[in-house]
Protein backbone atom coordinates (compact mmCIF):
# COMPACT_ATOMS: atom_id res chain seq x y z
CA UNK A 1 0.00 0.00 0.00
CA UNK A 2 1.06 3.16 -1.23
CA UNK A 3 1.57 5.47 2.64
CA UNK A 4 0.28 8.42 -0.02
CA UNK A 5 -2.78 7.34 -0.33
CA UNK A 6 -4.77 9.26 2.49
CA UNK A 7 -7.61 9.82 3.29
CA UNK A 8 -8.22 12.88 1.82
CA UNK A 9 -7.81 11.35 -1.92
CA UNK A 10 -9.55 8.64 -0.81
CA UNK A 11 -12.81 11.13 0.26
CA UNK A 12 -11.86 13.23 -3.03
CA UNK A 13 -11.95 10.29 -5.63
CA UNK A 14 -15.14 8.88 -3.49
CA UNK A 15 -16.84 12.30 -3.98
CA UNK A 16 -15.57 12.64 -7.47
CA UNK A 17 -17.09 9.33 -8.81
CA UNK A 18 -20.20 9.62 -7.16
CA UNK A 19 -20.63 13.55 -9.06
CA UNK A 20 -19.71 11.55 -12.03
CA UNK A 21 -22.02 8.72 -11.50
CA UNK A 22 -25.05 9.33 -9.43
CA UNK A 23 -27.21 11.47 -12.16
CA UNK A 24 -26.35 8.30 -14.60
CA UNK A 25 -27.73 6.17 -11.64
CA UNK A 26 -31.15 7.97 -11.27
CA UNK A 27 -31.81 8.15 -14.61
CA UNK A 28 -31.33 4.44 -15.08
CA UNK A 29 -33.54 4.14 -11.95
CA UNK A 30 -36.30 6.32 -12.94
CA UNK A 31 -36.72 4.52 -16.57
CA UNK A 32 -38.25 1.57 -14.26
CA UNK A 33 -40.53 3.97 -12.86
CA UNK A 34 -44.26 3.49 -12.28
CA UNK A 35 -45.27 6.50 -12.38
CA UNK A 36 -45.67 8.78 -15.30
CA UNK A 37 -43.99 11.66 -12.93
CA UNK A 38 -40.31 11.04 -13.69
CA UNK A 39 -38.95 12.22 -9.85
CA UNK A 40 -41.54 10.59 -7.93
CA UNK A 41 -41.47 6.71 -7.29
CA UNK A 42 -44.24 4.89 -8.05
CA UNK A 43 -43.61 1.77 -8.11
CA UNK A 44 -41.49 -0.96 -9.88
CA UNK A 45 -42.23 -1.22 -14.08
CA UNK A 46 -40.98 -2.02 -17.20
CA UNK A 47 -43.85 -0.85 -18.99
CA UNK A 48 -42.04 2.13 -20.59
CA UNK A 49 -39.23 -0.29 -21.98
CA UNK A 50 -42.71 -1.90 -24.00
CA UNK A 51 -43.73 1.59 -24.91
CA UNK A 52 -40.10 2.22 -26.42
CA UNK A 53 -40.38 -0.85 -28.86
CA UNK A 54 -43.61 0.42 -29.89
CA UNK A 55 -42.82 3.61 -30.59
CA UNK A 56 -42.14 3.49 -34.46
CA UNK A 57 -40.38 6.98 -35.22
CA UNK A 58 -37.82 6.20 -32.20
CA UNK A 59 -36.88 2.79 -33.64
CA UNK A 60 -36.56 4.25 -36.93
CA UNK A 61 -33.97 6.61 -35.86
CA UNK A 62 -32.23 4.22 -33.99
CA UNK A 63 -31.50 1.89 -36.72
CA UNK A 64 -30.09 5.44 -38.82
CA UNK A 65 -28.28 5.91 -36.22
CA UNK A 66 -26.57 2.78 -36.25
CA UNK A 67 -25.83 2.88 -39.80
CA UNK A 68 -24.96 6.28 -39.35
CA UNK A 69 -22.70 5.28 -36.72
CA UNK A 70 -21.08 2.07 -38.22
CA UNK A 71 -20.26 3.27 -41.50
CA UNK A 72 -18.50 6.75 -40.85
CA UNK A 73 -16.64 4.90 -37.51
CA UNK A 74 -15.50 2.66 -40.22
CA UNK A 75 -14.51 5.25 -43.17
CA UNK A 76 -13.09 7.64 -39.98
CA UNK A 77 -10.67 4.61 -38.53
CA UNK A 78 -9.26 4.50 -42.02
CA UNK A 79 -8.78 7.67 -42.82
CA UNK A 80 -7.68 8.34 -39.00
CA UNK A 81 -4.83 6.03 -39.10
CA UNK A 82 -3.53 7.64 -42.15
CA UNK A 83 -3.53 10.77 -40.57
CA UNK A 84 -1.87 9.37 -37.75
CA UNK A 85 0.93 7.78 -39.78
CA UNK A 86 1.39 11.21 -41.43
CA UNK A 87 1.71 13.20 -38.12
CA UNK A 88 4.77 10.30 -36.74
CA UNK A 89 6.29 9.17 -39.92
CA UNK A 90 5.98 12.29 -42.38
CA UNK A 91 8.06 14.87 -40.25
CA UNK A 92 8.99 17.07 -43.43
CA UNK A 93 6.38 17.94 -45.70
CA UNK A 94 5.03 21.26 -46.95
CA UNK A 95 1.91 21.99 -45.06
CA UNK A 96 3.05 19.85 -42.23
CA UNK A 97 1.87 22.90 -39.76
CA UNK A 98 -1.80 23.18 -41.53
CA UNK A 99 -2.50 19.53 -41.60
CA UNK A 100 -1.60 19.00 -37.62
CA UNK A 101 -3.45 22.18 -37.25
CA UNK A 102 -6.72 20.65 -39.43
CA UNK A 103 -6.31 17.00 -37.15
CA UNK A 104 -6.21 18.99 -33.81
CA UNK A 105 -9.15 22.04 -34.43
CA UNK A 106 -11.95 19.88 -34.63
CA UNK A 107 -11.25 17.83 -31.20
CA UNK A 108 -12.24 21.22 -29.36
CA UNK A 109 -13.49 22.87 -31.99
CA UNK A 110 -17.49 24.22 -30.90
CA UNK A 111 -19.97 22.06 -32.44
CA UNK A 112 -21.99 24.89 -33.99
CA UNK A 113 -19.36 25.89 -35.99
CA UNK A 114 -18.26 22.63 -37.39
CA UNK A 115 -21.95 22.05 -38.14
CA UNK A 116 -22.67 25.09 -39.93
CA UNK A 117 -19.93 25.30 -42.22
CA UNK A 118 -20.49 21.83 -42.82
CA UNK A 119 -24.00 22.37 -44.24
CA UNK A 120 -22.87 25.44 -45.66
CA UNK A 121 -20.61 23.12 -47.88
CA UNK A 122 -23.12 20.34 -48.81
CA UNK A 123 -25.68 23.42 -50.06
CA UNK A 124 -22.80 24.88 -51.67
CA UNK A 125 -21.73 21.61 -53.63
CA UNK A 126 -25.74 21.14 -54.08
CA UNK A 127 -25.64 17.73 -52.00
CA UNK A 128 -29.35 17.16 -50.60
CA UNK A 129 -29.26 16.96 -46.80
CA UNK A 130 -29.83 13.43 -45.48
CA UNK A 131 -28.08 10.27 -44.27
CA UNK A 132 -24.68 10.58 -46.91
CA UNK A 133 -24.35 14.53 -45.51
CA UNK A 134 -24.96 12.97 -41.61
CA UNK A 135 -22.02 10.58 -42.34
CA UNK A 136 -19.56 12.69 -44.09
CA UNK A 137 -19.74 15.44 -41.58
CA UNK A 138 -19.02 12.12 -38.82
CA UNK A 139 -16.73 10.70 -40.56
CA UNK A 140 -14.89 14.28 -40.69
CA UNK A 141 -14.98 14.96 -36.73
CA UNK A 142 -14.52 11.60 -35.62
CA UNK A 143 -11.29 10.95 -38.04
CA UNK A 144 -9.50 13.15 -35.79
CA UNK A 145 -10.38 11.50 -32.73
CA UNK A 146 -8.86 8.39 -34.00
CA UNK A 147 -5.94 10.04 -35.43
CA UNK A 148 -5.13 11.23 -31.59
CA UNK A 149 -5.92 7.87 -30.56
CA UNK A 150 -3.59 5.92 -32.78
CA UNK A 151 -0.56 8.59 -33.11
CA UNK A 152 0.05 8.02 -28.95
CA UNK A 153 0.24 4.46 -29.99
CA UNK A 154 2.73 5.21 -32.63
CA UNK A 155 5.09 7.46 -31.04
CA UNK A 156 5.83 4.25 -28.65
CA UNK A 157 6.19 2.18 -31.20
CA UNK A 158 9.44 0.21 -31.91
CA UNK A 159 10.67 0.83 -35.31
CA UNK A 160 13.33 -1.70 -35.17
CA UNK A 161 10.87 -4.39 -35.83
CA UNK A 162 9.75 -2.91 -39.20
CA UNK A 163 13.35 -1.69 -40.07
CA UNK A 164 14.43 -5.67 -39.35
CA UNK A 165 11.45 -7.30 -41.74
CA UNK A 166 12.49 -4.61 -44.47
CA UNK A 167 16.04 -5.68 -44.14
CA UNK A 168 15.15 -9.41 -44.55
CA UNK A 169 13.25 -7.71 -47.78
CA UNK A 170 9.67 -7.37 -47.08
CA UNK A 171 8.85 -4.47 -49.22
CA UNK A 172 7.10 -2.01 -46.84
CA UNK A 173 3.51 -1.79 -47.73
CA UNK A 174 3.74 -5.62 -46.46
CA UNK A 175 6.00 -4.67 -43.39
CA UNK A 176 3.09 -2.42 -43.21
CA UNK A 177 0.30 -5.10 -42.59
CA UNK A 178 2.39 -7.94 -41.06
CA UNK A 179 4.49 -6.03 -38.31
CA UNK A 180 3.06 -2.42 -38.11
CA UNK A 181 -0.84 -2.91 -37.91
CA UNK A 182 -1.32 -6.12 -35.56
CA UNK A 183 1.05 -3.91 -33.41
CA UNK A 184 -1.34 -0.73 -33.82
CA UNK A 185 -4.28 -2.99 -33.90
CA UNK A 186 -5.90 -2.28 -30.26
CA UNK A 187 -5.21 1.85 -30.70
CA UNK A 188 -7.32 1.19 -33.30
CA UNK A 189 -10.08 -0.83 -32.43
CA UNK A 190 -10.55 1.64 -29.45
CA UNK A 191 -10.18 4.44 -32.15
CA UNK A 192 -12.99 2.66 -33.91
CA UNK A 193 -15.29 2.96 -30.81
CA UNK A 194 -14.71 6.25 -30.02
CA UNK A 195 -15.39 6.92 -33.00
CA UNK A 196 -18.88 5.04 -33.11
CA UNK A 197 -19.88 6.50 -29.76
CA UNK A 198 -19.27 10.08 -30.32
CA UNK A 199 -21.08 9.86 -33.99
CA UNK A 200 -23.62 7.89 -32.06
CA UNK A 201 -23.98 11.17 -29.35
CA UNK A 202 -23.93 13.61 -31.61
CA UNK A 203 -26.87 16.27 -31.67
CA UNK A 204 -25.62 19.33 -33.19
CA UNK A 205 -23.51 18.61 -36.16
CA UNK A 206 -26.48 16.10 -36.99
CA UNK A 207 -28.65 18.55 -36.75
CA UNK A 208 -27.05 20.97 -38.68
CA UNK A 209 -26.21 17.83 -41.65
CA UNK A 210 -29.24 15.91 -41.55
CA UNK A 211 -32.41 16.18 -43.85
CA UNK A 212 -36.01 14.57 -43.85
CA UNK A 213 -35.50 10.55 -43.61
CA UNK A 214 -32.62 11.36 -41.74
CA UNK A 215 -33.53 11.95 -38.37
CA UNK A 216 -30.80 10.01 -35.88
CA UNK A 217 -31.90 9.08 -32.14
CA UNK A 218 -30.10 12.19 -30.49
CA UNK A 219 -32.13 14.45 -32.76
CA UNK A 220 -35.14 12.53 -31.86
CA UNK A 221 -34.42 12.29 -27.68
CA UNK A 222 -33.29 16.39 -28.14
CA UNK A 223 -36.95 16.97 -29.64
CA UNK A 224 -38.80 14.92 -27.10
CA UNK A 225 -36.66 16.60 -24.00
CA UNK A 226 -37.65 19.61 -24.97
CA UNK A 227 -41.17 18.94 -24.37
CA UNK A 228 -40.65 17.52 -21.05
CA UNK A 229 -39.07 14.82 -18.92
CA UNK A 230 -40.53 11.49 -19.70
CA UNK A 231 -39.83 7.83 -17.90
CA UNK A 232 -39.96 6.83 -21.57
CA UNK A 233 -36.62 8.52 -22.60
CA UNK A 234 -35.11 7.41 -19.68
CA UNK A 235 -35.61 4.12 -20.78
CA UNK A 236 -34.24 4.96 -24.35
CA UNK A 237 -31.62 5.98 -22.28
CA UNK A 238 -30.84 3.21 -20.33
CA UNK A 239 -30.66 1.23 -23.40
CA UNK A 240 -27.82 3.68 -24.98
CA UNK A 241 -26.11 3.33 -21.64
CA UNK A 242 -26.09 -0.42 -21.13
CA UNK A 243 -25.22 -0.89 -24.73
CA UNK A 244 -21.71 1.33 -24.68
CA UNK A 245 -21.07 0.07 -20.96
CA UNK A 246 -21.07 -3.14 -22.34
CA UNK A 247 -19.32 -2.83 -25.28
CA UNK A 248 -16.47 -0.64 -23.44
CA UNK A 249 -15.92 -2.99 -20.66
CA UNK A 250 -15.51 -6.20 -23.33
CA UNK A 251 -13.27 -3.93 -25.16
CA UNK A 252 -11.40 -3.25 -22.68
CA UNK A 253 -11.40 -6.91 -20.74
CA UNK A 254 -9.68 -8.25 -23.83
CA UNK A 255 -7.01 -5.59 -24.65
CA UNK A 256 -5.95 -6.43 -20.92
CA UNK A 257 -5.64 -10.21 -21.75
CA UNK A 258 -4.27 -9.36 -25.32
CA UNK A 259 -1.48 -6.80 -22.97
CA UNK A 260 -0.76 -10.25 -20.52
CA UNK A 261 -0.14 -12.03 -23.72
CA UNK A 262 2.18 -9.84 -25.09
CA UNK A 263 3.92 -9.20 -21.65
CA UNK A 264 4.23 -13.27 -21.64
CA UNK A 265 5.40 -13.53 -25.31
CA UNK A 266 8.11 -10.82 -24.89
CA UNK A 267 9.27 -12.40 -21.46
CA UNK A 268 9.12 -15.73 -23.41
CA UNK A 269 11.35 -14.24 -26.32
CA UNK A 270 13.72 -12.48 -23.97
CA UNK A 271 14.02 -15.77 -22.17
CA UNK A 272 14.31 -18.11 -25.81
CA UNK B 1 10.17 -14.94 -41.68
CA UNK B 2 11.54 -18.65 -42.37
CA UNK B 3 14.95 -19.15 -43.96
CA UNK B 4 13.48 -20.05 -47.67
CA UNK B 5 11.73 -17.19 -47.48
CA UNK B 6 14.68 -14.66 -46.97
CA UNK B 7 16.47 -16.82 -49.10
CA UNK B 8 13.70 -15.86 -52.07
CA UNK B 9 13.30 -12.31 -50.87
CA UNK B 10 16.91 -11.76 -51.26
CA UNK B 11 17.68 -13.79 -54.79
CA UNK B 12 14.59 -11.69 -56.21
CA UNK B 13 15.94 -8.35 -55.00
CA UNK B 14 19.27 -8.62 -56.21
CA UNK B 15 18.40 -10.35 -59.81
CA UNK B 16 14.98 -8.07 -60.32
CA UNK B 17 16.72 -4.37 -60.29
CA UNK B 18 13.77 -2.96 -62.37
CA UNK B 19 11.22 -4.74 -60.37
CA UNK B 20 13.34 -3.41 -57.16
CA UNK B 21 13.06 0.37 -58.89
CA UNK B 22 9.52 -0.30 -59.71
CA UNK B 23 8.70 -1.32 -56.04
CA UNK B 24 10.67 1.75 -54.59
CA UNK B 25 8.39 3.72 -57.06
CA UNK B 26 5.34 2.74 -56.02
CA UNK B 27 6.34 2.56 -52.25
CA UNK B 28 7.31 6.08 -52.47
CA UNK B 29 3.63 6.72 -53.87
CA UNK B 30 2.24 4.74 -51.54
CA UNK B 31 3.83 6.69 -48.91
CA UNK B 32 2.56 9.98 -50.62
CA UNK B 33 -1.23 8.23 -50.79
CA UNK B 34 -0.75 8.52 -47.18
CA UNK B 35 -0.14 11.70 -47.02
CA UNK B 36 -2.12 13.16 -48.89
CA UNK B 37 -5.68 11.01 -48.47
CA UNK B 38 -6.39 12.54 -45.50
CA UNK B 39 -4.68 16.14 -46.47
CA UNK B 40 -7.68 16.67 -49.35
CA UNK B 41 -10.23 15.08 -46.46
CA UNK B 42 -10.07 17.51 -44.38
CA UNK B 43 -8.89 20.27 -46.62
CA UNK B 44 -12.45 19.79 -48.17
CA UNK B 45 -14.50 18.94 -45.31
CA UNK B 46 -12.76 21.33 -42.63
CA UNK B 47 -11.08 23.90 -44.17
CA UNK B 48 -13.00 25.02 -47.66
CA UNK B 49 -16.30 25.11 -45.11
CA UNK B 50 -14.59 27.89 -43.31
CA UNK B 51 -14.20 29.76 -46.31
CA UNK B 52 -17.93 29.27 -46.88
CA UNK B 53 -18.72 30.42 -44.03
CA UNK B 54 -16.85 33.40 -44.57
CA UNK B 55 -17.77 33.90 -47.85
CA UNK B 56 -21.73 33.66 -47.08
CA UNK B 57 -21.22 36.03 -44.06
CA UNK B 58 -20.90 38.73 -46.65
CA UNK B 59 -23.41 38.11 -48.37
CA UNK B 60 -27.25 39.22 -47.71
CA UNK B 61 -30.28 37.49 -46.96
CA UNK B 62 -32.85 36.45 -49.42
CA UNK B 63 -36.17 34.78 -49.48
CA UNK B 64 -34.94 31.74 -51.70
CA UNK B 65 -33.54 28.51 -51.64
CA UNK B 66 -30.58 28.18 -50.33
CA UNK B 67 -31.53 31.87 -48.02
CA UNK B 68 -28.97 34.45 -49.23
CA UNK B 69 -27.54 35.86 -52.44
CA UNK B 70 -25.24 33.81 -54.44
CA UNK B 71 -21.52 35.40 -53.64
CA UNK B 72 -18.43 35.04 -56.01
CA UNK B 73 -20.02 32.17 -58.22
CA UNK B 74 -17.30 32.21 -61.31
CA UNK B 75 -20.54 31.11 -63.21
CA UNK B 76 -20.64 34.39 -65.31
CA UNK B 77 -17.23 35.26 -66.28
CA UNK B 78 -15.16 37.77 -64.92
CA UNK B 79 -17.67 40.39 -65.47
CA UNK B 80 -20.15 39.06 -63.69
CA UNK B 81 -17.61 37.75 -60.73
CA UNK B 82 -16.60 41.59 -60.45
CA UNK B 83 -20.36 42.84 -60.36
CA UNK B 84 -21.04 40.27 -57.24
CA UNK B 85 -17.52 41.73 -55.81
CA UNK B 86 -19.15 44.93 -55.25
CA UNK B 87 -22.33 43.60 -53.81
CA UNK B 88 -20.27 42.13 -51.03
CA UNK B 89 -21.23 43.64 -47.66
CA UNK B 90 -20.61 43.69 -44.01
CA UNK B 91 -23.87 44.50 -43.25
CA UNK B 92 -23.93 41.37 -41.35
CA UNK B 93 -21.21 42.56 -39.19
CA UNK B 94 -22.24 45.79 -38.33
CA UNK B 95 -26.11 44.34 -37.32
CA UNK B 96 -23.97 42.75 -35.02
CA UNK B 97 -22.50 45.56 -33.26
CA UNK B 98 -25.35 47.10 -33.63
CA UNK B 99 -27.92 44.88 -31.53
CA UNK B 100 -26.41 45.04 -28.08
CA UNK B 101 -27.51 41.04 -27.94
CA UNK B 102 -24.79 39.30 -29.63
CA UNK B 103 -22.20 41.80 -28.04
CA UNK B 104 -23.38 40.43 -24.55
CA UNK B 105 -24.20 36.40 -25.30
CA UNK B 106 -20.50 36.85 -26.50
CA UNK B 107 -19.18 38.27 -23.20
CA UNK B 108 -21.53 36.19 -21.28
CA UNK B 109 -20.04 33.13 -23.18
CA UNK B 110 -16.56 33.99 -22.38
CA UNK B 111 -17.33 34.33 -18.52
CA UNK B 112 -19.61 31.23 -18.44
CA UNK B 113 -16.95 29.32 -20.22
CA UNK B 114 -13.55 30.94 -17.81
CA UNK B 115 -15.54 30.24 -14.45
CA UNK B 116 -16.88 26.88 -15.84
CA UNK B 117 -12.93 25.97 -16.51
CA UNK B 118 -11.74 27.38 -13.12
CA UNK B 119 -14.31 25.18 -11.38
CA UNK B 120 -13.73 21.80 -13.09
CA UNK B 121 -10.16 22.66 -12.74
CA UNK B 122 -10.89 22.90 -8.73
CA UNK B 123 -13.42 20.02 -8.94
CA UNK B 124 -11.20 17.78 -11.03
CA UNK B 125 -7.63 18.42 -9.16
CA UNK B 126 -8.19 16.54 -6.65
CA UNK B 127 -9.64 13.86 -8.15
CA UNK B 128 -6.58 13.63 -10.75
CA UNK B 129 -4.37 14.16 -7.49
CA UNK B 130 -5.52 11.33 -5.67
CA UNK B 131 -5.84 8.73 -8.77
CA UNK B 132 -2.44 9.63 -9.19
CA UNK B 133 -1.41 8.67 -5.73
CA UNK B 134 -3.35 5.45 -5.34
CA UNK B 135 -1.96 2.15 -5.39
CA UNK B 136 -0.60 1.14 -8.73
CA UNK B 137 -2.88 -1.76 -9.08
CA UNK B 138 -6.11 -0.03 -8.97
CA UNK B 139 -5.12 3.15 -11.76
CA UNK B 140 -5.75 1.46 -14.43
CA UNK B 141 -9.63 0.41 -12.78
CA UNK B 142 -9.75 4.28 -11.64
CA UNK B 143 -8.85 5.76 -14.94
CA UNK B 144 -11.68 3.60 -16.96
CA UNK B 145 -14.19 4.63 -14.18
CA UNK B 146 -13.26 8.19 -15.00
CA UNK B 147 -13.54 7.40 -19.01
CA UNK B 148 -16.49 5.31 -19.26
CA UNK B 149 -19.08 8.49 -18.54
CA UNK B 150 -17.60 10.23 -21.24
CA UNK B 151 -18.89 7.26 -23.68
CA UNK B 152 -22.22 7.34 -22.45
CA UNK B 153 -24.15 9.55 -24.49
CA UNK B 154 -23.36 13.86 -23.26
CA UNK B 155 -27.27 14.74 -24.32
CA UNK B 156 -28.44 11.88 -22.18
CA UNK B 157 -25.97 13.11 -19.35
CA UNK B 158 -27.33 17.01 -19.03
CA UNK B 159 -30.73 15.50 -19.68
CA UNK B 160 -30.04 13.33 -16.26
CA UNK B 161 -29.48 16.75 -14.59
CA UNK B 162 -33.11 18.37 -15.37
CA UNK B 163 -34.49 15.48 -13.13
CA UNK B 164 -32.39 16.46 -10.24
CA UNK B 165 -32.25 20.15 -11.07
CA UNK B 166 -35.95 20.93 -11.54
CA UNK B 167 -38.32 22.85 -8.30
CA UNK B 168 -40.01 19.56 -7.98
CA UNK B 169 -36.48 17.93 -8.68
CA UNK B 170 -34.69 15.01 -6.73
CA UNK B 171 -32.76 17.64 -5.23
CA UNK B 172 -35.08 19.87 -4.30
CA UNK B 173 -37.08 16.79 -2.50
CA UNK B 174 -34.04 15.83 -0.95
CA UNK B 175 -33.22 19.27 0.69
CA UNK B 176 -36.96 19.90 1.89
CA UNK B 177 -37.22 16.18 3.16
CA UNK B 178 -34.01 16.87 5.33
CA UNK B 179 -35.15 20.28 6.42
CA UNK B 180 -32.31 22.23 4.86
CA UNK B 181 -34.13 24.58 3.05
CA UNK B 182 -38.22 25.52 3.31
CA UNK B 183 -38.89 26.51 -0.05
CA UNK B 184 -37.93 24.87 -3.41
CA UNK B 185 -34.33 26.23 -4.72
CA UNK B 186 -34.52 27.69 -8.26
CA UNK B 187 -32.22 26.00 -10.08
CA UNK B 188 -32.86 24.91 -13.11
CA UNK B 189 -32.66 27.65 -16.18
CA UNK B 190 -30.40 29.64 -14.12
CA UNK B 191 -26.34 30.19 -14.99
CA UNK B 192 -25.80 27.84 -12.21
CA UNK B 193 -27.05 24.99 -13.74
CA UNK B 194 -25.10 25.41 -16.80
CA UNK B 195 -22.03 25.79 -14.46
CA UNK B 196 -23.10 22.74 -12.86
CA UNK B 197 -23.88 21.26 -16.58
CA UNK B 198 -20.59 22.51 -17.82
CA UNK B 199 -18.41 20.83 -15.20
CA UNK B 200 -19.98 17.80 -14.65
CA UNK B 201 -19.55 17.07 -18.71
CA UNK B 202 -16.55 18.15 -19.07
CA UNK B 203 -14.45 17.04 -15.75
CA UNK B 204 -13.21 14.10 -17.69
CA UNK B 205 -11.45 16.51 -20.20
CA UNK B 206 -10.25 18.23 -16.60
CA UNK B 207 -8.80 15.13 -15.82
CA UNK B 208 -7.47 12.90 -17.79
CA UNK B 209 -4.02 15.54 -18.65
CA UNK B 210 -4.15 16.49 -14.67
CA UNK B 211 -4.14 13.00 -14.27
CA UNK B 212 -1.18 11.87 -17.04
CA UNK B 213 0.99 14.85 -15.73
CA UNK B 214 0.72 13.82 -12.02
CA UNK B 215 1.82 10.35 -12.64
CA UNK B 216 4.81 10.86 -14.40
CA UNK B 217 6.06 13.19 -11.19
CA UNK B 218 8.46 12.14 -9.23
CA UNK B 219 7.23 11.36 -5.74
CA UNK B 220 10.35 11.51 -3.87
CA UNK B 221 10.78 15.36 -4.58
CA UNK B 222 7.85 16.10 -2.15
CA UNK B 223 9.62 13.23 0.39
CA UNK B 224 13.14 15.04 -0.08
CA UNK B 225 10.76 18.54 0.80
CA UNK B 226 8.87 17.08 3.58
CA UNK B 227 12.19 15.82 4.78
CA UNK B 228 14.37 19.49 4.43
CA UNK B 229 11.25 20.81 6.47
CA UNK B 230 8.82 22.27 4.54
CA UNK B 231 4.88 21.97 5.20
CA UNK B 232 2.84 19.79 2.69
CA UNK B 233 0.81 22.88 1.15
CA UNK B 234 3.76 24.66 0.39
CA UNK B 235 5.38 21.26 -1.19
CA UNK B 236 2.60 21.24 -3.04
CA UNK B 237 2.43 24.83 -4.32
CA UNK B 238 6.20 24.89 -4.78
CA UNK B 239 6.93 21.48 -6.02
CA UNK B 240 3.56 19.66 -7.13
CA UNK B 241 1.44 22.37 -8.52
CA UNK B 242 4.17 23.59 -10.74
CA UNK B 243 4.78 20.08 -12.34
CA UNK B 244 1.66 19.66 -13.26
CA UNK B 245 1.18 23.01 -15.38
CA UNK B 246 1.00 21.36 -18.30
CA UNK B 247 -1.64 19.37 -17.72
CA UNK B 248 -3.80 21.92 -15.88
CA UNK B 249 -3.19 24.00 -19.57
CA UNK B 250 -4.22 21.37 -21.55
CA UNK B 251 -7.38 20.33 -19.13
CA UNK B 252 -8.33 23.97 -19.09
CA UNK B 253 -7.97 24.66 -22.99
CA UNK B 254 -9.89 21.23 -23.75
CA UNK B 255 -12.84 22.34 -21.41
CA UNK B 256 -12.76 26.22 -22.31
CA UNK B 257 -12.62 26.34 -26.00
CA UNK B 258 -15.44 24.08 -26.31
CA UNK B 259 -17.37 25.33 -23.54
CA UNK B 260 -17.54 28.99 -25.07
CA UNK B 261 -19.40 27.70 -28.15
CA UNK B 262 -21.43 25.40 -25.64
CA UNK B 263 -25.56 24.52 -27.22
CA UNK B 264 -26.74 21.77 -25.60
CA UNK B 265 -26.37 22.36 -21.95
CA UNK B 266 -27.60 26.42 -22.18
CA UNK B 267 -30.38 24.74 -24.40
CA UNK B 268 -31.45 22.56 -21.91
CA UNK B 269 -30.23 23.23 -18.53
CA UNK B 270 -30.14 27.32 -18.73
CA UNK B 271 -33.77 27.80 -20.28
CA UNK B 272 -34.32 30.94 -22.30
CA UNK B 273 -33.18 33.37 -19.22
CA UNK B 274 -29.90 32.83 -20.32
CA UNK B 275 -27.95 34.19 -22.89
CA UNK B 276 -24.99 32.32 -24.62
CA UNK B 277 -23.36 32.33 -28.15
CA UNK B 278 -24.28 28.68 -29.16
CA UNK B 279 -27.33 29.40 -28.73
CA UNK B 280 -27.74 32.26 -30.06
CA UNK B 281 -26.24 30.56 -33.30
CA UNK B 282 -28.81 27.72 -33.53
CA UNK B 283 -31.78 30.39 -33.05
CA UNK B 284 -30.53 32.93 -35.96
CA UNK B 285 -30.13 29.31 -38.06
CA UNK B 286 -33.11 27.23 -37.44
CA UNK B 287 -35.31 30.01 -35.93
CA UNK B 288 -35.10 32.98 -38.06
CA UNK B 289 -33.64 31.02 -40.81
CA UNK B 290 -31.43 33.89 -41.18
CA UNK B 291 -27.73 32.21 -42.65
CA UNK B 292 -25.93 35.16 -43.35
CA UNK B 293 -25.75 36.25 -39.85
CA UNK B 294 -25.49 32.88 -38.31
CA UNK B 295 -22.42 32.68 -40.40
CA UNK B 296 -20.91 36.06 -39.29
CA UNK B 297 -21.50 34.82 -35.75
CA UNK B 298 -19.75 31.94 -36.30
CA UNK B 299 -17.03 33.80 -37.74
CA UNK B 300 -16.44 35.92 -34.90
CA UNK B 301 -16.39 33.07 -33.06
CA UNK B 302 -14.13 31.41 -34.18
CA UNK B 303 -11.91 34.76 -34.23
CA UNK B 304 -12.33 34.75 -30.19
CA UNK B 305 -11.18 31.04 -30.05
CA UNK B 306 -8.56 31.00 -32.57
CA UNK B 307 -5.55 32.13 -29.82
CA UNK B 308 -6.87 29.44 -27.72
CA UNK B 309 -7.03 26.47 -30.33
CA UNK B 310 -3.75 27.56 -31.19
CA UNK B 311 -1.97 27.58 -27.57
CA UNK B 312 -4.20 24.12 -27.76
CA UNK B 313 -2.37 22.97 -30.77
CA UNK B 314 1.26 23.84 -29.69
CA UNK B 315 0.54 22.41 -26.29
CA UNK B 316 -0.19 19.09 -28.51
CA UNK B 317 2.36 19.29 -30.71
CA UNK B 318 5.00 19.77 -27.63
CA UNK B 319 3.40 16.91 -25.19
CA UNK B 320 4.24 14.57 -28.68
CA UNK B 321 7.36 15.87 -28.95
CA UNK B 322 7.84 14.95 -25.24
CA UNK B 323 6.24 11.21 -25.72
CA UNK B 324 9.08 10.69 -28.28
Amino acid sequence: MNPTWSRFNITSIVLGFAFLYLPIVLLVVFSFNESKLVTVWGGFSTKWYVALFHNQGLMDATWVTARVAVISATVATVLGTLAALTLTRYTRFKGRMLFSGMVFAPLVMPEVITGLSLLLLFVAVGLDRGFLTVTLAHITLTMCFVAVVVQSRLVTFDRSLEEAAMDLGAPPVKTFFQITLPVIMPAIVSGWMLAFTLSLDDLVIASFTSGPGATTLPMKIYSQVRLGVTPEINAACTILIAVVAVGVIIASLANKRREVQRQRDEQAAQRG
Amino acid sequence: MSNAAVTAAATSQATDAGKSALARLSAAFIGRLVIIIPYLWLVFFFLIPFIIVFKISLSQTAIAIPPYTPVLDFGDGLSGFLAQLKQLSIDNYTWLTQDALYFNAYVTSVIVAAISTVLTLLVGYPIAYGMARAPATLRPTLLMLVILPFWTSFLIRVYAWIGILKPEGLLNQLLLATGVISQPLIVLNTYTAIFIGIVYSYLPFMVLPLYSSLEKMDYSLIEAAKDLGCPPTSAFWKITFPLSVPGVIAGCLLVFIPAVGEFVIPDLLGGSQTLMIGKTLWNEFFANRDWPVSSAVAVILLLLLIVPIMLFQRAQARAQEQDK
